[in-house]
């Protein structure tokens, strides 16, 4: 049992007013209290405008405790924006800090800030800014596309948002209470051993992942028995919408990979809390089995990140080229054969191990096998826009932006894939620029151009053209002045996670960065004006169920769709069932409507969030008795939830009837009386 | 899927949509079961942690010189006879014999909280010999797999007792015989992946 830190007490752990970094009196105090300044007010003035016009109310009931897929998915994709301004915050102050900081000048952030700012910056744009932004999406669109009227478990989905958000709020919390992790965004021992890092950082870090990941494996389940389950009848697997097969293959990757997380982060929970030996560098401890394990879960989650954004690309040039997707079923191969090679491929992190030159030669084969589906795919949408009548509307915009910048990320990709090249390159700014050319240009990109085809069925209005593309060449532009120079300096050998250099001759490179920087900043600004202005313009750019033309099942049902999704369970014949649909004369019914069973809102998520967040807070600080209680409080509310036995209830074949008179359809696509 | 069904609660196959609600699926026996699929990889990084450092003693006791196989052959006795009782237990579900299932619930239930008592005193007694989780690697693998399969049981026993109360209250009703079947499956998951933890860590521990 590792002892008590000196300072510890019964009632508040190891928490002392010392432990609140905006109390000290330095420039890295001040920084944190003008953020904190800034949250509260921010903070304050939005809870303010929720009691003064009331919405406690309509939050709680219509929000928080709703079960509904198609809010859960908006709150995910809200999470995932805000948390998106606090990764990019890190961002600019990376960016500016090794942009000033030569000989010296040593910059505005001490090196232990700097640490931080790196580590929180990682895990905050993987977990909470591309997970929730895919869950998110997965979560409004796939049961749409399948025809279906919810998940299989919606209160599971519900509990699973709650888990991701307190996560993204034990990462934030540490801005202001304590500090965070300065390992990295991987946690790397022995650095994250108590030996090392005695503080709260780490601490917080594997609690915020624990919560975040044990929501993302429920979500992972919840969706595949979705997929298998509740597809609408007459849809066969290879009848379904592209982005659902890439939902499922997602799933899948989830269920196999998540559980290897919580894992590993408990063995260095039980190093940390209960003095094992798992990671130490003494008492037989193996520091390379947590990077080994830890990989394992890390390489398929870069693909669990990507591969519902392929599906998104496929729907978007489908419907933008006015064409079936070509290849649709090497299309569904090359994603499972990318979900399985995945597995395949973790040691290509760690060639410098030194595990041999067969082993390497193994990862690096895999990993290079692993481009041939990539690239199929890339052929694929070419060859689907190829002699289409495709129009370059926003979405379209960041599918060609992706097309573009993700098949160079994917070159350079090949390039560290190389053992012997690996060797110079590895922890070098080329791996760095590589990785953000693959996930700027593959999920940030592909986020975008989802928020911009699906938004208009979300909300029955389309988002503005114009700040659209203003957006769309912020980040293009943007992209590749702050990353091209980490390819430079990478070749010539600049190592990553520096917070100071002594060559002058780097700096220049480091201001063009630093400009990119700045242009994405403005392409994050425009699309926020994007929605601001499209809010405001919501009358003028009001759409039907059906605004693009689109081809498969979501623009069938009305914009926004009903709780129930769709008035009756529709019918497949044909891939791309919608097109189907409107080639064959399809009348929307207008008569004979049915009562709709759906499952009834619960507060037991809120409940179960907040409980688990007390406990893992109290954890972090060392606080038994509050983790104690918390902890048989959770388990107590879980009990008592599972003596209700009433989850479901009727919307009445009335009020279906009513809302299909008066909802919002396109007038082609307006019914006719059975 | 089957297309042809599709005609029992519709009309014609030209249709676009089910003039009826179709049936409703319900997944929670998949989902178990997937979730169980997902709790092997928790099992499987803790063995493949226990393969990488079952050997590292760091100067500390190896397993032969720690690991009890009598008191090994009881616990495992005990685990697989409370596993097959709850199949009797089930069995009795099926025939709708509500006092029949509670006693061998309860029987199976016993035994695994005799298995998970026997494991507090295994454990207890290695710690007071000073062969405890923080001793050295190997020994920090070893209690964290058999804890955390020691947990699940604790787990099980827990939803046991809860299960059986529900069933006291709400008799053999849908829902319970779903989670009754749910809870099938933990009960001989954790069956299963004792007998990787049995062969694994105590047989070949006892040799090497």
């Amino acid at each position: 049992m590792s002892s008590h830190p000196a300072n510890w007490n019964f009632l508040t752990g190891r928490f002392t007013l010392d432990s609140l970094p905006f109390l000290n009196p330095d420039l890295e105090g001040r920084i944190v209290l003008v953020t904190l300044i800034v949250v509260a007010v921010v903070g304050l003035a939005i809870l303010g405008a929720i009691t003064k016009y009331k919405k406690w109310g309509y939050l709680w009931k219509e929000w928080f405790t709703s079960v509904d897929h198609k809010k859960l998915g908006i709150m995910y994709m809200i999470l995932a924006t805000v948390m998106l301004l606090r990764g990019f915050s890190d961002a600019v102050m990376m960016r500016s800090q090794q942009a000033v900081a030569f000989g010296s000048n040593m910059g505005y952030l001490p090196p232990e800030h700097y640490d931080q700012i790196f580590s929180a910056h990682g895990a905050i744009m993987i977990f909470f800014v591309g997970m929730a932004y895919i869950v998110g999406l997965m979560n409004y669109v796939m049961p749409l596309q399948i025809g279906s009227r919810d998940v299989a478990f919606p209160f599971l989905n519900n509990m699973s948002f709650w888990f991701t958000f307190w996560g993204a709020i034990m990462f934030m919390v540490s801005l202001f209470v304590g500090d965070f992790s300065t390992a990295g965004w991987l946690g790397y021992p022995p650095v994250t051993e108590l030996a090392h890092s005695p503080g709260v950082g780490v601490d917080y870090y594997i609690w915020g992942l624990q919560l975040a990941g044990v929501g993302t494996l429920l979500t992972g389940i919840n969706f595949v028995v979705t997929l298998i389950k509740m597809r609408a009848p007459g849809m066969s697997l290879m009848k379904m919408p592209m982005f659902s097969w890439t939902t499922l293959a997602t799933s899948g990757l989830i269920i196999a990979t998540f559980p290897v997380l919580t894992a590993t982060l408990l063995l260095l929970t039980m190093d940390r809390y209960l003095g094992t030996h798992f990671f130490t560098a003494g008492f037989g401890g193996n520091v390379m089995l947590y990077i080994n394990l830890i990989w394992v879960w890390g390489h398929p989650e870069v693909y669990i990140l990507i591969l519902p954004l392929f599906g998104v690309f496929s729907e978007i040039v489908a419907t933008f080229s006015r064409k079936p997707l070509f290849g649709y079923a090497s299309m569904v191969y090359a994603t499972l054969a990318i979900m399985i090679l995945s597995y395949l491929v973790w040691l290509h992190h760690f060639f410098t191990m030194g595990s041999g030159a067969s082993v390497n030669s193994f990862f690096s084969l895999t990993t290079m096998i692993i481009s041939i589906p990539t690239g199929a795919k890339i052929f694929n949408w070419l060859f689907t826009m190829y002699r289409g009548r495709v129009s370059f509307s926003v979405p379209m915009l960041w599918t060609m932006g992706f097309l573009f910048t993700f098949t160079i990320g994917g070159m350079t990709g090949v390039m560290l894939s190389v053992a012997p090249a690996d060797f110079l390159l590895h922890n070098s700014l080329f791996l760095i620029a590589h990785f953000h050319n693959v996930i700027i240009g593959g999920v940030v990109f592909g986020i975008f151009a989802a928020i911009n085809y699906w938004f208009p069925k979300a909300f029955g209005f389309r988002l503005d053209e114009f700040w659209g593309k203003v957006s769309f060449w912020g980040w293009q532009l943007g992209f590749w002045f702050a990353f091209g120079p980490l390819y430079v300096m990478g070749l010539m050998g600049v190592t990553r996670r520096l917070s100071h250099f002594d060559d002058p001759s780097l700096q220049k490179w480091f201001i063009i960065a630093a400009f990119g920087a700045f242009l994405i900043a403005i392409g994050i600004l425009a699309f926020i004006i994007q929605i601001y202005v499209s809010i405001r313009r919501r009358k003028e750019y009001a759409v039907g169920n059906d605004p693009w033309d689109g081809r498969t099942l979501e623009w069938a049902t009305s914009s926004p769709p009903p709780a129930y999704n769709f008035a009756f369970i529709p019918r497949v014949h044909e891939r791309d069932a919608w097109w189907d649909m409107k080639t064959h004369g399809y009348k929307r019914p207008l008569e004979g409507f049915n009562n709709v069973h759906m499952p009834s809102n619960t507060a037991t998520g809120v409940v179960i969030g907040v409980l688990s967040f007390v406990c893992t807070f109290a954890l972090v600080w060392y606080i038994w008795w509050l983790a104690a209680v918390s902890f048989v409080g959770l388990i107590a509310y879980a009990i008592f939830h599972t003596f209700n036995y009433h989850r479901e209830e009727h919307i009445p074949a009335e009020e279906v009837r009513q809302f299909e008179h008066t909802g919002n359809w396109s007038p082609e696509t307006q019914g006719a009386t059975a | 899927m089957n297309t042809t069904v599709a005609d029992t609660y519709g009309s014609a196959p030209t249709d676009f949509y089910c003039a009826k609600e179709p049936p409703a699926h319900n997944g929670t026996l998949i989902g178990f079961w997937i979730y169980l699929m997902s709790d092997c990889f928790v099992f499987a990084a803790l063995f493949v942690s226990y393969a990488v450092l079952g050997t590292s003693y760091a100067g500390g006791p190896t397993g032969a010189e720690v690991l009890d196989l009598p008191g090994l052959a009881v616990n495992t006795a005990l685990l697989l006879i409370s596993s097959v009782t709850f199949g009797f237990a089930m069995l009795q579900m099926q025939k709708r014999n509500k006092a029949g299932m509670l006693m061998w619930l309860a029987v199976a239930g016993l035994l695994a909280a005799c298995f998970v008592g026997l494991e507090i005193h295994e454990f207890l007694g290695m710690i007071a010999e000073g062969a405890g989780p923080d001793r050295s690697a190997f020994l920090s693998a070893f209690f964290t797999l058999v804890g955390t399969h020691g947990l699940h049981v604790t787990v099980g026993c827990l939803w046991l007792i809860v299960l059986m109360v529900q069933v006291g209250r709400f008799g053999i009703n849908e829902a319970n015989v779903r989670r009754l079947q749910c809870l099938s499956m933990f009960w001989h998951f954790l069956d299963l992946v004792w007998v990787g933890v049995f062969s694994y860590v105590y047989l070949v521990g006892v040799l090497v």
